[in-house]
């Protein structure tokens, strides 16, 4: 029996009928979406005042009594994970994915909407569980993002107890709420696209989003039966990861367990979620770029070849992760070479965003500022990244600020650059309103040049030698004293960046109730989400009748063309052009054929 | 048109409805089949990692092997039974009949609940004799790895015990076709990494 595909089958839209239904027990993507990007934005606030305290403790040591070195351990610990797994992950995957997939694939909603609502109260849930942890009797973990073995059950680590079981409890529910929408994302992608629209007809952001997703269907589990044994070892006494070990003279209920395995398995996960929030900020930063150069992508068909390639070669690196553990050479020799490899295809991806900017009639404008700010970011996080690839280099530098600089440049001040651009960009299609452009831009201006002022110095520090993990430095006689005076530098630069974010939440809240009022395409873009009848688009995004889509999305500045841009769904025949003697075929040559 | 041709498509070039009339999908089957597929390739990265962790383990000083209960042999033998009888149920949906399908459906799902309790007899039998979780990496794998089984077991069996409801509440084939096929699927991929990890774990 041929299956009838399924946008062309009825599909229950389960329409609301109280505010409830509406906006709490929503089965909407895009109420969804807002929910998952409320709740991310909303802990990674929580995050950014722990890497704050951090920060004050280790640029003015001594002089808060709010910070002890168990807070300190603590909040080094809650940062990490929260900004990579709970804000990062579920921002651009939970937020961005739920919002663009249907509305770019020319759909009504996702396939299974119930699951993607469960998807989002049970990440609630565990972003709950990861809260209750601050007000445990132990407190939250404090073992460090990567929960290493067997630090993390000793008595001298914070949270050893309470801390760490809710740490763990809480990861094993998020994988589960990360499943329930990641199988959503894929088959939506796969299969629920509109008449005409083609994998390749697909604008970068869904590609982006959707081999996200699949790395993190696959990677994630790593790290759930990691988070299993571990627990299993933390509540009956197994052996898993646990050595034989002597604790204070006593020694412990532990036979031989292997802590190295558990670092395999953690970045087996680990280095692919690099990538799980490196694909969609990818994926998004090229809409923005190619929709305010007013030019195509660059050279789309490689980006997309880039992106998968990326996604393969993220599986094969995640040793590089452990040359300080010891490993054998050609162990590492291979590492090396596969890490050294996965920077091609993303080289490739910053020349394609350069040559889209390039001869582009470029609006500069606050998405635009966060996206090439990301292009600057992202080059310098990944050159130091070809430095750490290499085990000689890595290993002097891999317990030093260096390793902090790196990859705060690459994977933290890079990807929120493009969820800045992002949110901007998209504000006007979610909200119906657009956002203060004045305020935007020097949201921007003190992001961007307040975390240069961050961790530009960070690598010199590195450099020096002065070690990362360190509640305090001391007296050590190979750092200089003005290392000190640098890092109190560092720290009022954080503050300042951290209190800028203030701006980006005003413009956001003062827009909504007084902003402009939007145009349904304010940038003139040619991709679907653009071409809602409403805006914002209501339940059911389409009216009466589906899009069909009659070419790529990146139909910017046609030559002969009467406007600089052609919507996904604008058919051949009714294509608006110039007469032939306002077309001068030498100006107007559109660099699609790359 | 294959997904690996599609990747070498010039979307640049080709204008106009590409593929008729006809929405893209990538695969021509139902999106349920797509995401239980999806599931299936995690929940074997999953038991892949537990097999890694498991041989890794085994080569330290510490492990003692775990001789298999006998018991485990009955069981394999009631989830054989288990998927057969569900790929029976769906031989009798996909040829359109009606008849057996209750009995083999319903019966698929008991000799599953069966298989389960024999596991937990196999626990039992276990602790009784001295074996518990925390004495050995090898006791602690045996029971982590066939839980988890049987975790997955059970998530098959609440979908089950939905179908089956609509069943004997007189659904019609057709409409259960789907849930049929779909469980049937599962069944047997349960059986094969029952078998596999039962090797694994005999090989001690």
């Amino acid at each position: 029996m041929a299956y009838v595909p399924l946008a062309d089958q009825e599909l229950e839209l389960h329409h609301p009928h109280s505010w409830v239904t509406k906006y709490v027990w929503s089965q909407d993507h895009k109420v969804i979406a807002i929910q998952y990007g409320g709740t991310a934005i909303a802990v990674g606030v929580v995050a950014l005042v722990l890497s704050l305290l951090m920060r004050m403790q280790l640029g003015f040591p001594e002089s808060f009594d709010l910070i002890d070195p168990s807070s300190y351990y603590q909040s080094v610990t809650m940062h990490g994970m929260i900004m990579v797994v709970y804000l990062l992950t579920a921002l651009f995957l939970g937020g961005f994915g739920n919002y663009l997939i249907p509305l770019m694939c020319g759909a009504r909603d996702m396939v299974f909407p119930f699951l993607n609502m469960l998807s989002y109260w049970v990440y609630l849930l565990s972003v709950l569980i990861l809260m209750a942890s601050f007000f445990v009797g132990d407190g939250p973990t404090g073992a460090g993002w990567t929960l290493y073995p067997p630090q993390v059950s000793m008595e001298g680590t914070p949270g050893n107890n309470t801390g760490i079981l809710l740490m763990l409890g809480s990861l094993a529910v998020f994988i589960v709420a990360f499943t329930m929408g990641g199988l959503n994302y894929v088959t939506t992608v796969l299969q629920y696209r509109c008449r005409g629209l083609t994998m390749m007809r697909l604008p970068l952001t869904v590609w982006g989003i959707f081999i996200a997703t699949i790395l993190g269907l696959f990677a994630f589990p790593a790290l759930l039966v990691s988070a299993v044994m571990m627990l299993f070892d933390t509540l009956l006494g197994t052996s898993f990861f646990m050595p034989a070990i002597i604790e204070a003279g006593t020694p412990m209920d532990y036979g031989g367990g292997s802590p190295i395995l558990f670092q395999h398995l953690f970045w087996f996960f680990g280095h692919p979620e690099v990538y799980i929030v490196a694909l969609p900020a990818f994926g998004l930063v090229s809409d923005v770029l190619s929709t305010h150069a007013r030019k195509n992508i660059f050279g789309y068909r490689m980006m997309v070849w880039a992106i998968i390639a990326i996604g393969g070669l993220s599986f094969i690196v995640w040793a590089h992760h452990m040359y300080v553990s010891g490993m054998n050479p050609y162990f590492g020799f291979f590492f090396a070479t596969t890490t050294l490899i996965i920077a091609v295809p993303t080289a490739l991806k910053v020349y394609n965003w350069v040559l889209t900017l390039w001869e582009g009639d470029i609006r500069m404008n606050a998405p635009m500022y966060f996206a090439i700010g990301f292009i600057f970011t992202f080059i310098h996080g990944g050159l130091t990244g070809l430095f750490l690839g290499n085990v000689v280099i890595d290993l002097p530098l891999s317990d030093t600020y260096f390793v902090v600089a790196h990859f705060h440049m690459v994977m933290g001040v890079s990807p929120v650059l493009v969820l800045f651009a992002a949110l901007y960009h998209w504000f006007p299609k979610v909200s119906g309103r657009m956002y203060h452009e004045g305020m935007a831009k020097f949201h921007f201006w003190c992001t961007f040049l307040g975390t240069y002022a961050i961790y530009l110095p960070m690598h010199y520090l590195g450099f020096l030698g002065v070690p990362r993990r360190y509640y305090a430095m001391g007296s050590t006689d190979f750092i200089p004293e003005s290392a000190q005076d640098l890092n109190a530098a560092i720290t009022i630069a954080a503050l300042f960046v951290g209190a800028s974010q203030i701006i980006f939440f005003v413009n956001i809240f003062w827009s909504l109730r007084n902003g402009k009022k939007a145009d349904a395409n304010p940038w003139g873009s040619a991709s679907l989400e653009w071409q809602t009848p409403d805006t914002p688009p209501v339940h059911g995004n389409w009216g009466d009748e589906l899009p069909t889509v009659y070419r790529w999305p990146y139909d910017y500045s046609v030559p002969g063309a009467h406007e600089d841009f052609i919507p996904q769904n604008t058919p051949e025949s009714a294509e608006p052009t110039v007469s032939d003697e306002h077309f001068d075929p030498d100006k107007d040559q559109s660099l699609a054929d790359v | 048109m294959s997904l690996f041709k599609q990747l070498t498509e010039k979307p640049w070039e080709k204008k106009g409805v590409i593929g008729g009339m006809r929405p893209e999908v990538a695969f021509d089957t139902a999106p349920e089949k797509v995401a239980l597929v999806f599931f299936l390739v995690i929940a074997s990265v999953i038991f892949s990692m537990f097999t890694v962790s498991y041989v890794v383990r085994m080569d330290l000083p510490d492990w003692e092997p775990l001789s298999e209960p006998s018991q485990l042999w009955l069981n394999t033998g009631l989830l054989a039974i288990s998927s057969v009888l569900f790929q029976w149920a769906r031989t009798i949906v996909s040829s359109g009949g009606q008849k057996n399908l209750t009995m083999a459906f319903i019966g698929g799902g008991v000799f599953a609940i069966l298989f389960i309790a024999g596991q937990m007899i196999t626990w039992q039998g276990l602790q009784a004799s001295g074996y518990y979780v925390a004495s050995n990496p090898a006791n602690s794998f045996f029971y982590l790895m066939t839980g988890l089984h049987a975790v997955h077991l059970l998530g098959g069996l609440w979908v089950w015990s939905k179908s089956s409801i609509r069943m004997i509440a007189g659904g019609k084939p057709e409409d259960l076709r789907l849930s049929i096929e779909l469980c049937t699927l599962y069944w047997h991929f349960l059986l094969i990494v029952w078998l596999l990890m039962f090797g694994v774990l005999s090989n001690t």
